[in-house]
C-alpha cells in the first residue's frame, strides 16, 4: 500500500471529486463529508510520504510501471514532501473552517463547489509531486482552470476579475509550456531529472538560455511577482469568501515551489546562478516588488483587498530568497513557503469569519470588533505579528533566514526592502487593530445596552480552525530549528553554500 | 543579406509561430472587446501547439507507423528513428489542445456571465459602469 502513496495522493481527491459531482445531484448534505474524508485520507498519505522521505531520502513512483524518462515518474523528496503536507493541511483546515460560509454562498451549487475544491487541490498536489515537466503543465492548468471557476462564482465584479485572471494565467502557463518546448528541443526529454542530467553539455546553448528566461517569465506571471501582479488583487478580493482562504495561501506558494524546483533541479544551480549580474537583477526586482506592493497596500480601505497586496509583497520575499543563491536565502524561501501559507490562511480565515458576521469588510465596519469577536481578533493579532515578523511567531524565523542570507550575499537593497516591508506591515496591521479596538463614535446611551456589550463571535465550527492555525503559527515558530535541520537542509542541493 | 534570408528560410517554422503568438498577444493586450481578447488567447495557444508540432518533423521522414510491424516478426532492429517523424510532441499537443479547449470554455462562460451582468462586452463600457457605481 505505502509504495503507491505518490499516486494515491492524486487519485483520492480526483476520484472523490467525480463522486461528489454525482452525489450532489441526489443528496446535497453528503458532499461535505465526502470531501472531508478524502482530504483527511490524502493528508494522512502526505504525512506517510514525509515520514518515508525522512527515512529513504527520495521516492520514485513509476506511473503504469513505465520506466523514466519514457514514462511519467512521480518523485518525492524533502522539498516537495513538506510542500505536499502544506497543501493538504491548508486544504483540510479550510474545508472545515468554511463549511458554514460555503453553505451560505453556494446553497444550491454545493456539489459542484466541493468537486471544484477537490479538483483544485488535486491540481496543486499534482504540480508538487510530479517529476515530469509536461505533466506539470497539465496539472498547472487543472489547478488554474478550477481556480478561475471558483473565483468566477463570487459576487460583485468576480466574473470580470476572473476573466482577466484567465488571460494572465493563460499567458503565464503558455510561456511555461513554450520554455519546456525549447528544453525538449535541445534535450529530447521531459523528465526533470533526465533533463538535469543532459543539460550540462548544453549550458552554452542559446536555446537553453531562452528556455530558462521564458519559463521564469511564465512562472513570475503565475505567481504574481510585482510587475506581473495586476490580476491578483481583483481576482482575490471578489472571489467567494469560502474559496479565497484556499486559493490565496496555496496558489502563489505552489508556483514558488515550481520556480525553486525548475531552478535548482532542472536547470541546476551551476547554470541558474552562474551570473551574479542575473542574480542581482532578480533580487532587485523582488526587492522593488516588496516595496511597491507594501506601498500599494497602504492605500486600501478594505480588509481583504489590503491583504492581497500583503500577499504580493510576500511573493517578493521568496523570489528574492531563492535568487540570493546561498543556503540561508534558499532556506528562508522554502521555510517562508510553509510559514506564509499558514499566515495567509490565518488572516483570510479571520476575514471570512468577519464577513460571515458583518457581511462587509471595509475598515469602518471593523469598529468595536475586539469586543464583539474577541477570539477571531486574537487570531488576527497573532497572524499580524507573524507577518510583521515578531518572535516567537514563525514569520520572524523565515525573515531572519532571508535577512541573514541577504547580508551574506551582500544584497543590502533586499535586506532594506525586507525591513521596510516589516515597518509598513506594522503600520498596516496596527491600523486595522486600532480601528477594531475602539468602539464606534455613535452615542452609547441611545443604543440598546445588550447590542454593544454582547459578544457575537463566529460559530464554533469556524472559530476552532482559526484558533488552531493561530496556535500553529507559534508552534511552527518554536519548531523552526527542527523543520530546517530535519527537512529543509536536505532539500537544498549540495553545491550551494 | 543572403545570410539573413537563409536564416529566415531555414527556420521558417519559428518565424510562423512567433508571428502568430505576437498576433495573439497583441489582440489580448489592445483589443477592447472581451471575445476578441479570448480569440487572441486562443491564437497564442495555437501558436505554441504549432511550434511543438513543427519540432517533431524531419526531412524525408514518414508517419511513425511501422508497416508489417504486428505479429511475431522481430522488427525492432529494422527501425531507423531517422525515417520516422517524432510522434511525441504531437501526442503532447493532444493534451495541450484539450487544455486550450477547456480554457476557451471557461473563458466564454465567464464572458457570458460578464455580459449578463453589464449588458456589454466592451471593456471601456464595463469600466465606465463600474466607475459610476
Amino acid at each position: 500500500m505505502s509504495e503507491h502513496y505518490p499516486a494515491l495522493i492524486i487519485v483520492i481527491p480526483l476520484l472523490t471529486a467525480f463522486v461528489i459531482i454525482g452525489a450532489g445531484w441526489f443528496r446535497k448534505d453528503i458532499c461535505f463529508p465526502l470531501a472531508l474524508v478524502s482530504l483527511t485520507a490524502a493528508l494522512f498519505v502526505s504525512i506517510g510520504l514525509l515520514l518515508e522521505v525522512l527515512e529513504h531520502q527520495q521516492i520514485q513512483y513509476k506511473l503504469g510501471g513505465w520506466k523514466p524518462p519514457f514514462g511519467i515518474a512521480y518523485e518525492v523528496d524533502h522539498l516537495n514532501s513538506i510542500v505536499l503536507l502544506v497543501v493538504f493541511g491548508v486544504a483540510l483546515i479550510n474545508l472545515v473552517a468554511t463549511r458554514a460560509l460555503a453553505a451560505v454562498e453556494f446553497s444550491d451549487r454545493i456539489g459542484p463547489f466541493y468537486a471544484l475544491y477537490l479538483l483544485f487541490v488535486t491540481g496543486l498536489a499534482g504540480i508538487v509531486v510530479t517529476g515530469d515537466a509536461f505533466n506539470l503543465y497539465v496539472l498547472l492548468e487543472i489547478a488554474a482552470l478550477t481556480g478561475y471557476a471558483l473565483i468566477g462564482m463570487g459576487k460583485g465584479h468576480a466574473a470580470l476579475a476572473s476573466l482577466n485572471y484567465v488571460f494572465m494565467g493563460t499567458i503565464g502557463a503558455s510561456f511555461y509550456l513554450l520554455g519546456i518546448g525549447y528544453l525538449y528541443l535541445v534535450t529530447g526529454s521531459l523528465n526533470m531529472a533526465d533533463i538535469a542530467g543532459l543539460l550540462p553539455q548544453l549550458y552554452t546553448s542559446k536555446a537553453v538560455l531562452i528556455a530558462f528566461v521564458i519559463c521564469m517569465t511564465g512562472l513570475f506571471i503565475k505567481m504574481a511577482l510585482f510587475p506581473f501582479h495586476t490580476w491578483l488583487p481583483n481576482a482575490y478580493s471578489y472571489s467567494p469568501n469560502s474559496t479565497i482562504s484556499l486559493i490565496a495561501p496555496l496558489t502563489t506558494k505552489v508556483m514558488i515551489y515550481v520556480m525553486i524546483r525548475i531552478t535548482l533541479f532542472v536547470f541546476t544551480p551551476t547554470f541558474a546562478f552562474s551570473s551574479p549580474m542575473v542574480n542581482t537583477a532578480f533580487v532587485w526586482t523582488a526587492a522593488g516588488g516588496i516595496i511597491a506592493a507594501s506601498m500599494l497596500a497602504l492605500s486600501e480601505r478594505r480588509l481583504r483587498r489590503f491583504l492581497t497586496y500583503v500577499l504580493i509583497a510576500e511573493v517578493g520575499y521568496m523570489v528574492g530568497g531563492l535568487w540570493l543563491a546561498n543556503r540561508a536565502g534558499i532556506t528562508g524561501a522554502i521555510l517562508h513557503i510553509i510559514n506564509d501559507a499558514a499566515m495567509t490562511l490565518c488572516v483570510f480565515l479571520v476575514a471570512g469569519n468577519l464577513i460571515y458576521k458583518l457581511k462587509d469588510d471595509s475598515f469602518k465596519d471593523l469598529q468595536g470588533l475586539f469586543r464583539k469577536m474577541p477570539l477571531s481578533m486574537a487570531a488576527f493579532v497573532v497572524a499580524a505579528l507573524s507577518i510583521i515578523g515578531v518572535p516567537p511567531t514563525c514569520g520572524f524565523f523565515s525573515k531572519w533566514y532571508l535577512i541573514s542570507g541577504g547580508i551574506a550575499a551582500g544584497q543590502y537593497l533586499f535586506v532594506a526592502a525586507l525591513v521596510f516591508s516589516s515597518l509598513i506591515n506594522v503600520v498596516l496591521f496596527f491600523r486595522v487593530i486600532e480601528i477594531s479596538f475602539f468602539e464606534p463614535f455613535s452615542d452609547h446611551h441611545h443604543h440598546d445596552e445588550e447590542d454593544t456589550r454582547s459578544s457575537s463571535e463566529a460559530p464554533v465550527g469556524m472559530l476552532i480552525p482559526v484558533l488552531l492555525v493561530a496556535a500553529g503559527l507559534i508552534v511552527l515558530g518554536i519548531f523552526t530549528g527542527d523543520i530546517v535541520s530535519m527537512i529543509i537542509q536536505f532539500a537544498i542541493p549540495e553545491g550551494i553554500t | 543579406m543572403d545570410d539573413v534570408i537563409a536564416i529566415f528560410i531555414s527556420k521558417y517554422n519559428f518565424w510562423i509561430y512567433i508571428s502568430l503568438m505576437m498576433i495573439g498577444l497583441y489582440a489580448m493586450i489592445t483589443k477592447n472587446n472581451l471575445v476578441k481578447k479570448i480569440i487572441g488567447m486562443n491564437i497564442m495557444q495555437t501558436a505554441i501547439i504549432l511550434f511543438y508540432i513543427s519540432i517533431g518533423a524531419k526531412k524525408d521522414a514518414t508517419l511513425p507507423i511501422i508497416l508489417h510491424g504486428h505479429g511475431n516478426h522481430d522488427v525492432a532492429h529494422a527501425v531507423h528513428a531517422a525515417d520516422y517523424i517524432n510522434p511525441l510532441p504531437h501526442v503532447l499537443m493532444l493534451t495541450a489542445i484539450v487544455v486550450a479547449v477547456a480554457t476557451l470554455g471557461v473563458a466564454l462562460a465567464l464572458a457570458l456571465k460578464v455580459y449578463n451582468q453589464y449588458n456589454t462586452l466592451e471593456e471601456d463600457e464595463i469600466y465606465a459602469q463600474i466607475r459610476k457605481q
